[in-house]
């Protein structure tokens, strides 16, 4: 059967999380599955609330995941753990900076690739893809500092 | 090439489809969520400008189209709005070189003041529109959209959405062709359109839009997938893929040039199946149209005219369920940044009691708490029309309360006109506008415009609109220019004293945007700017 996987990522306008939906993208586009990525922007940029929706597998129609049929749920600022929770599906993973010592994140700007580390334990995608799609999608005087935050977020 | 795998929005898949196009000149006016495909294609090595609005950009174009070359003019769906004049004409005189119009709606408003379909506009006007689904198909159908628009020599509207646009999917592009070489042939009746040309005009497009229905029907970029002989749906666009998930065993007709409909397949459609209903965002046009061609469709419940349509809703629809929806839960909304010169601007004219008409851009979102500064938003430049009407009847004390306020970019887009109008029918109090300069198009991701003094890849251009050097050839004598975050004081002063007088005062309120300083900096350090 065509099972489509549905990623949900949530937070606020600058905490990067384009850039993290585009990391997770990349790993998924490399292993050669159909990936569709939703998200509105244009008001993003003022600090409001956004969201960014991921979906992948054999083939994927809808760009925008269904309420409640998001099989993660990665949610950058915990004030927007709420708001969003609804998406989740029963027996979906939630992944929040609860999930690892952020407090001990070298540059505060690196959450978003930290929160990617947490749910890579929950995915089946090696850590060398991970890194490499770091590595694709930032400028290279990030990639040290963010695969710090990988590890630290993986643990 | 053709093996080649990439990972798109719909902007981008556009962008790289005017390319493959050889499209000699795209042009434009920045808006949410079409902005992004002038961006990318200029990055790919298309030649591409911002005009001043929508009109100017869609007037150049046909002029690039007489010429006998392709281009791309892109706008929002409100953007058509003030393109409505040269569209409807061109219709009539038609283009020799391809133009592709890529307009893209906003259902559901994330980032506009209206949700307005622009299908509409096709039926008006007699112009042939395609949709994409997703970025394969937006690539595809600009390429389409060309070829089209130079067999039948009429424009061609590429329709897009903020779901098309700002989705990546998977592209896998195609050849590369080169567009026909710009070179003058004079054909007076056909493009200068007094009445005695546009008649015959008007017929010849009649017989055009018939013989491209013909062609729709056999040959267009339309889709029936599935067998079912119960379940049949039309839809359109993004709307067939949330109806192919949300009833995978139904049979879906997917209108890939939604005018002129395929009228002739889609009755045969309906008449295949026992339940047929028409999945389409905004207004029901495919609807209507199947209707009163005699086609018996399920109509849609008035409720999901509204908003944007998802595999939920779809699912609703289809069973007829006219319950309230849940309401999603409150997010954080957007507002001004930290540190925007605007804050304090919009602070003065508060404490005042001013009534502040309003204008579109970031500055808007000076309605919202703890703001709450904004009393109208209409359009594109509104601000001083309305502001105007406002005094001209409102008793004094009131009138002289009222201060337009515009940004630089809307200054540019649709401004001029309305500080004609005050000059030519100055109201009894005066009037006051203010010009909040952040010398650059905010709102919608920092794009120039002819005041910025560079081009839309942020080069230096050679020339730039001074807006005071304007503004005094015009007429307008009280002219203050003032930086509100390094001398409140001496704007404070310029607003009292404007508002006491009977003159007409403008105040440009200039300092640059905090986010394109940013931006301008990271560019001068050679980093990737997204």
């Amino acid at each position: 059967m065509n099972k489509t996987v549905n990623v949900k990522f949530a937070g606020l306008g600058g905490q990067g999380i384009l850039t993290c939906t585009d990391i997770l993208g990349r790993v998924v586009f490399d292993q050669g599955f159909d990936v569709k990525k939703a998200e509105v922007h244009g008001m993003s940029q003022r600090g409001g609330a956004i969201t960014s929706d991921l979906r992948y597998g054999e083939k994927v129609f809808s760009p925008m995941i269904p309420t409640g049929e998001a099989d993660y749920l990665i949610v950058l600022t915990e004030d927007q753990v709420s708001v969003n929770e609804h998406q989740l599906k029963d027996g979906g993973v939630l992944v929040t900076p609860a999930d690892f010592p952020a407090d001990q994140l070298e540059n505060k700007r690196t959450l978003n690739v930290a929160l990617l580390g947490a749910l890579s334990k929950h995915m089946e995608f090696s850590e060398e893809l991970w890194l490499d799609a770091i590595r694709k999608q930032l400028p290279e005087r990030l990639h040290e500092v963010n695969e710090k935050a990988f590890a630290l977020g993986r643990g | 090439m053709s093996e080649e795998r990439m990972l798109l929005s719909g902007n981008e898949a556009v962008a790289l489809g005017a390319l493959h196009s050889g499209t000699a000149l795209g042009v434009g006016y920045p808006g949410t969520p079409s902005t992004e495909i002038l961006e990318n294609a200029s990055k790919l090595g298309v030649n591409c400008q911002w005009s001043p609005n929508e009109k100017v950009a869609a007037e150049v174009a046909i002029g690039v189209a007489f010429a006998g070359a392709r281009t791309l003019c892109t706008m929002k769906h409100v953007g058509l709005n003030v393109a409505a004049d040269p569209f409807f004409t061109v219709a009539y005189t038609g283009v020799t070189g391809g133009m592709v119009l890529a307009v893209a709606d906003d259902p559901g408003m994330a980032s506009s003041q209206n949700e307005q379909d622009s299908r509409n506009y096709a039926r008006a006007a007699g112009v042939p529109m395609l949709e994409p689904a997703d970025s394969q198909e937006a690539y595809e159908m600009t390429k389409l959209a060309f070829e089209l628009s130079e067999r039948w020599n009429q424009p061609v509207i590429l329709r897009l959405c903020t779901r098309v646009c700002h989705s990546k999917t998977v592209v896998v592009p195609g050849e590369a062709v080169e567009g026909p070489k710009a070179d003058y042939v004079r054909d007076i009746k056909q493009r200068v359109m007094i009445p005695a040309y546009a008649r015959p005009a008007n017929k010849k497009l009649r017989q055009k839009l018939a013989d491209m229905e013909a062609w729709n029907n056999t040959d267009g970029p339309n889709q029936i997938v599935g067998e079912s002989k119960t379940l049949g749906i039309i839809a359109n666009g993004v709307s067939a893929l949330h109806a192919m998930e949300a009833a995978p065993e139904a049979k879906i007709f997917k209108v890939g040039m939604s005018w002129p409909l395929p009228m002739k397949a889609l009755l045969e459609f309906i008449d295949s199946v026992d339940d047929c209903l028409v999945i389409e965002e905004g207004d029901p046009v495919i609807q209507t149209e199947v209707q009163a061609a005699g086609g018996k469709v399920r109509p849609r419940l008035e409720r999901y005219r509204f908003g944007e349509l998802d595999v939920i809703r779809v699912k609703r629809i289809l069973d007829g369920d006219d319950s309230e929806e849940p309401a999603p839960p409150k997010g954080k909304p957007p507002q001004l940044c930290q540190g925007c010169p605007h804050r304090f601007s919009f602070e003065v004219l508060k404490q005042r009691g001013c009534i502040i008409t309003g204008d579109i851009g970031c500055y808007t979102l000076s309605v919202l708490p703890p703001f709450e500064t904004m009393d109208t938003c209409v359009c594109m430049g509104a601000s001083i029309g309305v502001g105007l009407g406002m005094r001209h009847v409102l008793p004094e004390e009131q009138a002289r309360k009222v201060v337009s306020v515009i940004g630089d970019s809307t200054f540019m887009h649709s401004g001029l006109t309305g500080i004609a109008e005050m000059i030519y029918n100055r109201p009894e109090t005066g009037h006051v506008v203010v010009i909040l300069d952040n010398s650059t198009t905010a709102m919608t991701g920092l794009q120039e415009h002819p005041g910025t003094g560079k081009k839309l890849d942020h080069t230096a251009s050679e020339n730039k609109v001074s807006i005071e050097a304007t503004l005094g050839a015009m007429g307008i004598k009280n002219i203050v220019i003032v930086d509100p975050s390094k001398d409140a004081e001496a704007y404070e002063k310029a607003v009292d004293e404007a508002l006491a007088s009977n003159d007409l005062s403008v105040i440009i309120a200039r300092r640059p945007c905090i986010l394109a300083v940013a931006r301008d900096a990271k560019f001068a350090r050679g980093e990737k700017v997204r």
